[in-house]
């Protein structure tokens, strides 16, 4: 039975949705706005495969490809990724999890989420206007002094969309620092709010640089003062390095909070506490502040010169390692486990494997003289593909699956659960695994027509897609329908540890009767196995 | 063979002579002396990585069916072992990153070492297309002439946007850029045609901004560079270092670095390769791009002792002419201009 006062149906005006200050329902309004952006960039992709079937590219023309591949990147990474679990899951979770009645500033997360729609308008104008052909990376010159294409508007929607980004860093940072419940110390935190915070981190200090990027990027453009550009004395690589040193760091927002759901689900699912607490919490942090070091990994066949390459290697190597000893925690959690094989958990063995191979073939790139050899091609598409899609996006599902009883306080059909898991494992790997053989063959990046020896593997990889594809229709229509047709949640079906199931399914306005006092340690499976 | 549907201004065509061989081919054909190092790399990576995840992915198997809820198992908590392995799983790792660390290290310094006496090729890239000029003043578009088992240094500029010089075959890449010399080098051992392909997003027709690397044996290289002028190759005029002294009178050079003009100016006699000391106290070894740098800037670097009166060459002089220039001076490196003028004024 729904509780006759959740934060669901205690005032259902549009108004009270759009006034909010609630950090469920705003969790929920990003819910849809990112899904919404997912399926945009989802079609793109779509467009991109279709086309690759044939060397010849025959479906669009190249001007309408680089549109395509750009929009593809902006939108996923800005509009999708960086906010996904973050935004939605954290939003929601950070404060039931920590028992605290909502964020530190309310009002400030309304406003990042305002300001993400803000953005994502600009984007999104620009798309219908025409598009912009620059790559997501926007590189110099070409996008300040060559393209023709709508640069500014599109980089303006990711400026704008930054400081979401960064107040919501802020809000996570100081809730996380000063709401804990009475005996909540920092070492009996889930792991979801240690990579929560170690993700924040990233996003207050990596964002603004990303910011001033874009911002020199367009005065550039508009005004005609060299910063970038050799023509009028700038210098192109300094476009990079600047670039990379925010958006490395933002591979590491893409992928931290991934690992901190999945840690979540492994141990509820195998009801055990996490192997190596300690180890996997400070990887995260290690990876936040190693994370900062290694843009340069981006540019080893730039021009810059043959040491900084070395120094940037021996870095990518060491930042590996705490992704590395996480893996092998996840693992040995296992063992001796009682093992549920429900749908978040699927997902979440799903992520470790993909995980796996993503983080495995990055070391090939971190490699000074095989990454001359891969760098540009699909060897590297694929590689940060089973990271981000097969790693973050596994993740995000099954999170959205393991907290949907308690968001929506509806369950699921398990079965379509399940089957949605798997055909997306299968699926994805059938897209992205032949793209490493592309690669290493050496198909570029960013191609709309290609040399015919490659097409059995873009024919391999678009077929791959389509399964993908299915795979993200269907929990979209499965979890639709349960909310009209699922049955109640009680408040802690799984049986879950942790405070966000001490209270009842979906939560009140203020997510707990009375503050809870916490005097165990994350994860007490130990006696319910 | 599939002509229909073809829409891209510059369909890739299959050519028999291109080495992609088999259908289900997992390495790219090796042509040059880093492609066996660079796979030998690659092929050990796969093989660590392939059993790093095999033994990961029983492991979780084995571990999901044995524990599976309510097996009757021994599930009795076992203690004091966790810090060791935590050790374990952090420092084997770190040491096995390591050793890959340093070996493709090394084999990267090497690409970044041309050997000596390895004979240059200019190469221009602008969008959508390459240039290449060799020195004896031959100029190839979207096809380059080598000869096999010899280093090829490349010096390689942009006139517009970033490029990216790539051939699988040779397992090498180097972005080209703008308004900067940037080097590469290979030597080819096998002879062949070789796809080249641009790799840094350039514009619209990026993908078509490919080329044929053509490697001949040495005889039929000299034949080629004696008489050959492929299809889509053109004949510059003169050798470059005929052209540089061209754009060096023109422009008038002379008249304020000779050694007998009336305007103080640095002697560019054995320029190249030289150590030059700076006004602020630095000093540098002159190579292409300060050559060029202070054609095009000269108040930017300002030689120890002289005046920063010079004139800025940007917009007078193209990418090729530079290059020839450069050529001239370092020519200069072993004979003085003076002489080098009377020399070619009296075979003229």
């Amino acid at each position: 039975m729904r509780s006759s006062h959740d934060y669901l149906n205690s005032d259902v005006t549009i108004r009270s949705w759009l006034c909010t200050r609630d950090h469920k329902r705003i969790a929920l309004l990003y819910l849809i706005s990112i899904t919404l952006f997912f399926f945009i960039g989802g079609a793109a992709a779509a467009i991109i495969r279709l086309n690759l079937m044939t060397p010849s590219g025959g479906l669009v023309s190249a001007e309408t490809y680089n549109r395509l591949f750009t929009m593809h990147g902006v939108i996923m990474v800005w509009f999708f990724l960086i906010p996904s679990i973050p935004t939605v899951l954290g939003n929601f979770l950070v404060p039931l999890m920590i028992g605290a009645k909502d964020l530190a500033f309310p009002r400030l997360n309304l406003l990042s989420w305002y300001i993400y729609i803000l953005g994502g308008s600009f984007t999104f104008a620009a798309i219908v206007a025409g598009g912009v052909d620059t790559g997501w990376t926007f590189y110099t010159p070409y996008s300040t002094a060559f393209s023709s294409s709508f640069v500014l508007l599109t980089a303006a929607g990711v400026f704008i969309t930054g400081f979401s980004s960064i107040l919501t860093g802020l809000n996570f940072i100081v809730t996380i620092h000063r709401m804990r419940a009475p005996g909540l110390t920092w070492f009996r935190l889930p792991i979801f709010i240690w990579s929560m915070w170690a993700t924040s981190v990233i996003m207050v200090l990596a964002t603004p640089v990303l910011a001033i990027t874009l911002l020199l990027m367009a005065v550039e453009r508009v005004f005609k003062v060299g910063i970038f550009d050799p023509a009028l004395g700038g210098d192109p690589l300094l476009f990079q390095h600047l670039f990379w040193f925010y958006s490395h760091p933002a591979v590491y927002i893409m992928i931290l909070p991934g690992m901190g759901v999945v840690s979540e689900i492994i141990c509820c699912f195998a009801r055990k506490r996490i192997f190596g607490y300690a180890f996997v919490a400070l990887s995260s942090v290690a990876i936040a502040v190693i994370g900062f070091f290694v843009w340069g990994h981006h540019m080893f066949v730039s021009g810059q010169s043959a040491y900084a390459g070395v120094v940037f290697s021996f870095l990518s190597f060491l930042v590996s390692v705490p992704s590395a000893i996480k893996v092998f925690n996840w693992t040995a959690t296992l063992y001796k486990g009682n093992i549920q094989l429900r749908t978040p958990m699927v997902y979440a063995l799903g992520f470790i494997g993909l995980f796996t191979v993503g983080g495995l073939t990055g070391l090939f790139l971190a490699v000074l003289a095989v990454d001359v050899h891969v760098h540009d091609t699909y060897f590297v598409i694929a590689h940060f593909h089973f990271i981000m899609v097969g790693g973050m996006v596994s993740a995000y599902l099954g999170g959205i699956h393991f907290w949907w009883p308690k968001i929506t306080g509806k369950i699921y059909p398990e079965k379509w659960g399940i089957a949605a898991a798997l055909l997306l494992f299968f699926g994805f790997n059938l897209t992205f695994f032949p793209q490493f053989i592309l690669g290493y063959l050496g198909m570029p990046r960013r191609y709309h027509s290609y040399p015919p020896e490659f097409q059995i593997y873009h024919v391999m990889s678009t077929l791959g897609s389509s399964i993908l594809g299915l795979g993200y229709l269907l929990p979209f229509s499965y979890l639709l329908w349960s909310l009209r047709f699922g049955k109640d949640a009680g408040p802690n079906d799984w049986n879950a540890s942790g405070l966000e199931w001490k209270t009842s399914s979906p939560p009140p306005p203020h997510n707990f009767e009375s503050t809870p006092l916490v005097t165990q340690e994350a994860y007490d499976y130990g006696k319910s196995s | 063979m599939e002509k229909l549907g073809f829409r891209s201004i510059k369909p890739w065509k299959n050519s028999p002579m291109i080495s992609n061989s088999s259908l289900l081919a997992l390495l790219p054909t090796q042509a040059s002396t880093l492609a066996s190092d660079v796979d030998l790399i690659t092929i050990a990576l796969v093989l660590l990585c392939g059993a790093v995840t095999f033994g990961l992915m029983s492991a979780i198997a084995f571990f999901v069916v044995r524990y599976r809820e309510g097996s009757v198992v021994d599930r009795s908590p076992v203690r004091g072992v966790e810090l060791k392995l935590e050790i374990f799983w952090s420092t084997v790792p770190l040491l096995i990153f390591i050793c890959l660390f340093v070996w493709g290290a090394e084999r990267y310094l090497e690409m970044h070492s041309v050997p000596a006496g390895a004979s240059e090729i200019y190469v221009t890239a602008k969008q959508w297309m390459w240039k290449f000029q060799h020195a004896n003043g031959t100029q190839e578009l979207g096809e380059l002439h080598v000869p096999l088992g010899r280093p090829i240094k490349l010096v390689m500029i942009s006139q517009d946007v970033i490029h990216s010089f790539y051939v699988p075959a040779f397992r090498m890449k180097q972005d080209v850029l703008p308004d900067r010399y940037t080097y590469t080098w290979f030597q080819a051992t096998k002879p062949g045609k070789y796809r080249l392909f641009c790799t840094q997003f350039c514009g619209t027709e990026h993908a078509a901004m490919g080329g044929d690397i053509i490697v001949l044996p040495e005889a039929e290289f000299q034949q080629w560079a004696s008489i050959g002028v492929s299809q889509v190759s053109l004949r510059g005029s003169g050798d470059y270092v005929k052209q540089g002294q061209t754009v060096f009178e023109r422009h008038g050079c002379i008249s304020c670095h000779g050694s007998d003009s009336v305007v103080r100016a640095p002697s560019l006699n054995g320029l190249y390769g030289s150590r030059v000391f700076l006004d602020n106290g630095d000093s540098l070894v002159a190579d292409e791009n300060y050559i060029r740098e202070s054609v095009l800037e000269p108040e930017v670097k300002i030689v120890k002792g002289y005046e920063n009166i010079m004139p800025s060459f940007r917009g007078q002089i193209s990418e090729e002419e530079m290059v020839s220039l450069v050529e001239y001076l370092k020519y200069s490196k072993t004979m003085s201009i003076k002489s080098m003028e009377k020399e070619r004024g009296g075979r003229e």
